[in-house]
């Protein structure tokens, strides 16, 4: 497949990199034309993505978490992927208020959040190998 | 972060983007806080916060546990059209309180 425009970050799973990870996203994603709507949407679901794998792909291991995007036409690809533990059951995390780690005060919506703001989330994940989540927006076009 | 006590009211103003890795800070701010004693509601100031993920609406619930078991409650108010709809879709909006104003928060203290 052709994309128009690709790019790939690999960083560290400590928590302060959640804020650059969207940010990073929310820039290169902005040579689309976006609405602050859209834009709110990708820079929410990376965050979730990216916390996801920072509190329970690694959990207290250290590691890195990998973001791609790309760009086909008016669609942005972003995956997120970290090389930890991975999901037993991949259908009961995406269930709504459903957390592995209540002591963290995880809400359990960041699987449901993601599925909200994007057209597309797929999840694979295979445990002691690792988690890979993709989510697909298409951006309306403007006038 | 500010942390303002008047009363038995703990005020928290938020500022800049609620993700875990800041959510965790207000966790410890506020549980401190509270520990000190003599609150009986928290209420959060989301007016400078220009953006939120799911932590925010785990740290929100956590604290209406915490204040669950004192007696006491929570209640929000400075809720952008952005944050409503996050907190609409977790349901977090039929147990803690969401004010028009600070004015309305604090004086909704029974």
């Amino acid at each position: 497949m052709q994309y128009s425009n690709e790019m790939k970050i690999i960083f560290p799973n400590k928590s302060s990199n959640e804020g650059f990870a969207r940010v990073a996203v929310a820039a290169f994603a902005a040579q689309l034309d976006l609405t602050v709507e859209e834009m709110s949407d990708i820079k929410t679901a990376v965050s979730e993505a990216v916390t996801n794998a920072i509190v329970h792909g690694y959990e207290n291991l250290k590691g890195y978490i990998t973001v791609e995007c790309k760009i086909l036409d008016n669609t942005i690809e972003i995956t997120v992927n970290d090389s930890g533990h991975g999901i037993a059951d991949v259908e009961k995390a995406r269930q709504p208020l459903y957390t592995s780690r209540p002591e963290l005060e995880r809400s359990g919506m960041g699987f449901t959040v993601m599925e909200t703001f994007m057209d597309e989330v797929s999840v694979t994940s295979a445990l002691g190998v690792g988690t890979t989540v993709t989510m697909k927006k298409r951006i309306s076009p403007k006038e | 972060m500010k942390l303002e006590k008047t009363g038995g009211i703990l005020i928290v103003r938020l500022d800049g983007e609620l993700d875990h890795h800041y959510a965790t800070k207000i966790r410890e701010a506020v549980d401190g806080a509270v520990m000190v004693g003599d609150v009986r509601k928290i209420i959060f100031d989301f007016t400078g916060v220009g953006f939120m993920d799911s932590s925010g609406i785990g740290t929100l619930m956590g604290r209406y546990k915490l204040m669950q078991t004192l007696g006491g409650s929570v209640g929000v108010f400075g809720i952008s059209p952005r944050l409503d709809k996050l907190l609409s879709m977790s349901g977090i909006k039929k147990i803690i309180s969401i004010y028009n104003s600070e004015k309305e928060a604090v004086g909704g203290v029974s």
